[in-house]
């Protein structure tokens, strides 16, 4: 136990419940744009928060906690690969930009399936696409909880099950009360302190290690592999670590999660700000945080679980109370991912099935009981996985997004840049874009040397196209020259 | 398939679109030359022996340039190509208010 670090963490959640309840102020208030408010803060965010929200909730627990301890294994290399999320930070607004922005206006589309649902104007895309949503997001979140559950375990001494408890409860309260913008305005108090809380720990390593050329000569006599590019090991080749652009980089542009955000700014001046800070702070982020896993293999040598690098290095080179407050970080990236998610999840099943295809007129009375009802039941619903966690944190979060990765990229793409782009295009693209991630990550994982997600990726390019080509109607394309 | 029709388009012709898809474009290309970028340093001075490798502040040189150089250009470019090339353009229809 550490009471220091314990009462910083608490002041936090504090905070946050804080922010959760005043948020709650404007959802009561609008009474019928409660479904805008709810599920998209009503369109108004501006540059800073915006970019504070997709890296918070980007930025979740595996790069602060999972991150780092591959790094702690690897070396040099795997901040070499986790660089590639540098991309995120401007690839993501500059593609979807303006023209998500507009179109999701003018569709009044409030989520990712009610864009594709009006673009592609078929039931069958919008089901598909909200099943994927509530099946990987799911999966997302499972590992979101016990990378929470973990570190509060580890920094309270608490049993999991509390930790987990302590977490669920928390995450619960303040996006069933405040929605959206509870959530990116907790999501942007949360990306302050990891910028910062990154900083803090950064600089706290280096001087613990000695000086960066100190720690160098250290790691390169324990084993030189870890300072090049290619892992402890030799393992990271230059085509595994380059298919993660896809992964990591330029796919994320297909996340739910990250899409929903690209309909909610302002103005375009809101999202030429996002652009600058967002780069700015995702690099910084994934640099530094990387760097420390790497940085504190010679401070602390041979630590058995990687997970818990993160946590360990925090406590050792910083004073107590301070290494509290810093804590906090990966804390929040971990809640403000998991909120997201859990919102994201909740307007899958309200707005895109429930409203769409059960109850079409359900008065707003009723949607409210149920956006917090099946909010509340999903939250229950991940506690209850989480409390018998699978091991691999990372590699669970990665799977989830590849599956979400495969299934919306062309669909996404194609329907906002390309005119022929049908339905038929955009179902079948979904369908062998998840079928084949599902099948090459459990059959056949890391085809050639790439990460298990570049194939569905080109595969589900193939079939958009060719589904698309074949099935179009001639007279469709004379009617618009 | 043509119930949207009218959306197909406006999608078309509204001029706001042309920007749109010239950042798009933008976009493409600065993710291409942050590969090329990275790839090159990382690899290009990353694959020499060990003994071999040259240090700057203390970080084997092909680490200094493609990460740290790498995200240090980028922000630079992002700058860059939103000062010069990105317009300001209206989200709302042109009857709606702001």
């Amino acid at each position: 136990m550490n009471i220091p670090v314990i009462v910083s963490l608490f002041g936090f959640l504090v905070l946050i419940f804080a922010i959760g309840f005043w948020s709650s102020r404007n959802v009561n208030r609008k009474g019928s744009g409660f479904l805008q408010e709810y599920f998209l803060g009503s369109r108004e965010l501006g540059g800073f928060i915006l970019a504070m929200t997709m890296i918070a909730t980007y930025g979740s627990a595996s790069s602060f906690i999972g991150g780092p301890g591959v790094a702690y294994t690897q070396g040099l290399g795997w901040v070499l690969l986790a660089m590639a999320q540098v991309a995120t930070g401007y690839f993501v607004l500059m593609v979807l930009g303006k023209k998500f922005a507009i179109i999701a206006r003018k569709y009044n589309a409030l989520t990712l399936v009610d864009f594709l649902r009006s673009r592609y104007n078929s039931k069958w895309v919008a089901l598909f696409s909200a099943f994927s949503i509530i099946i990987f997001l799911f999966s997302a979140m499972a590992a979101q909880w016990v990378g929470g559950a973990r570190l509060i375990e580890s920094l309270t001494g608490l049993t999991y099950t509390s930790a987990l408890f302590i977490f669920a409860v928390a995450v619960l309260a303040y996006v069933i009360i405040g929605g959206f913008r509870a959530v990116v305005i907790t999501d942007t108090v949360q990306g302050v302190v990891m910028f910062f809380g990154t900083l803090i720990i950064l600089i706290g390593t280096i001087i613990a290690g000695g000086g960066v050329a100190n720690i160098m000569s250290d790691l390169m006599a324990e084993n030189p592999n870890l300072v090049t590019p290619f892992g402890h090991d030799g393992s990271l080749t230059p085509a595994y670590v380059s298919s993660f652009w896809i992964l990591v980089g330029v796919g994320v542009v297909a996340l739910p999660q990250v899409t929903v955000r690209a309909m909610s700014y302002k103005n375009s001046q809101a999202m030429h700000r996002a652009l600058i800070i967002g780069t700015v702070v995702v690099g910084f982020i994934m640099l530094g945080m990387h760097l420390i896993g790497v940085f504190a293999r010679p401070i602390l040598p041979g630590v058995e679980v990687p997970d818990q690098v993160m946590p360990m290095i925090a406590m050792e080179v910083l004073p107590a109370w301070l290494a509290g407050i810093v804590l906090a970080a990966p804390l929040a990236a971990i809640m403000s991912t998991v909120d997201s998610l859990l919102l994201l999840v909740s307007s899958a099943v309200v707005k895109d099935v429930y409203i769409n295809y059960v109850k079409p007129d359900a008065s707003i009375e009723r949607v409210k009981k149920v956006s917090f009802g099946v909010t509340a039941v999903l939250g229950v619903a991940v506690f209850a996985l989480a409390l018998s966690p699978p091991d691999l944190l990372i590699w669970l979060n990665l799977f989830a997004f590849g599956g979400l990765e495969a299934a919306f990229i062309w669909p996404v793409i194609f329907g906002l840049y390309w005119n022929r782009a049908n339905k038929y295009g955009a179902l079948w693209s979904m369908v062998a874009g998840v079928f084949s991630y599902v099948i090459i990550h459990q059959f056949y994982p890391d085809p050639f040397g790439m990460h298990s997600v570049v194939l569905p990726v080109v595969l589900s390019f193939v079939v958009f196209v060719a589904a698309t080509l074949v099935t179009q109607p001639k007279h469709n394309l004379e009617a618009r020259a | 398939m043509r119930e949207n029709g009218k959306d197909e388009l406006n999608l078309h012709t509204d001029p706001r679109f042309k920007i749109a898809n010239r950042e798009a474009l933008i976009g493409v290309a600065l993710v291409v030359i942050n590969f090329v970028w990275w790839f090159g340093f990382a690899y290009g001075l990353g694959s020499a022996p060990v003994e071999e490798y040259t240090f700057i502040f203390g970080m084997p040189a092909w680490f200094v340039f493609s990460c740290i150089g790498g995200f240090l250009l980028m922000v630079a470019l992002v700058i860059f190509v939103l000062k010069v090339f990105f317009k300001d353009v209206s989200f709302d229809e042109e009857e709606h208010n702001s």
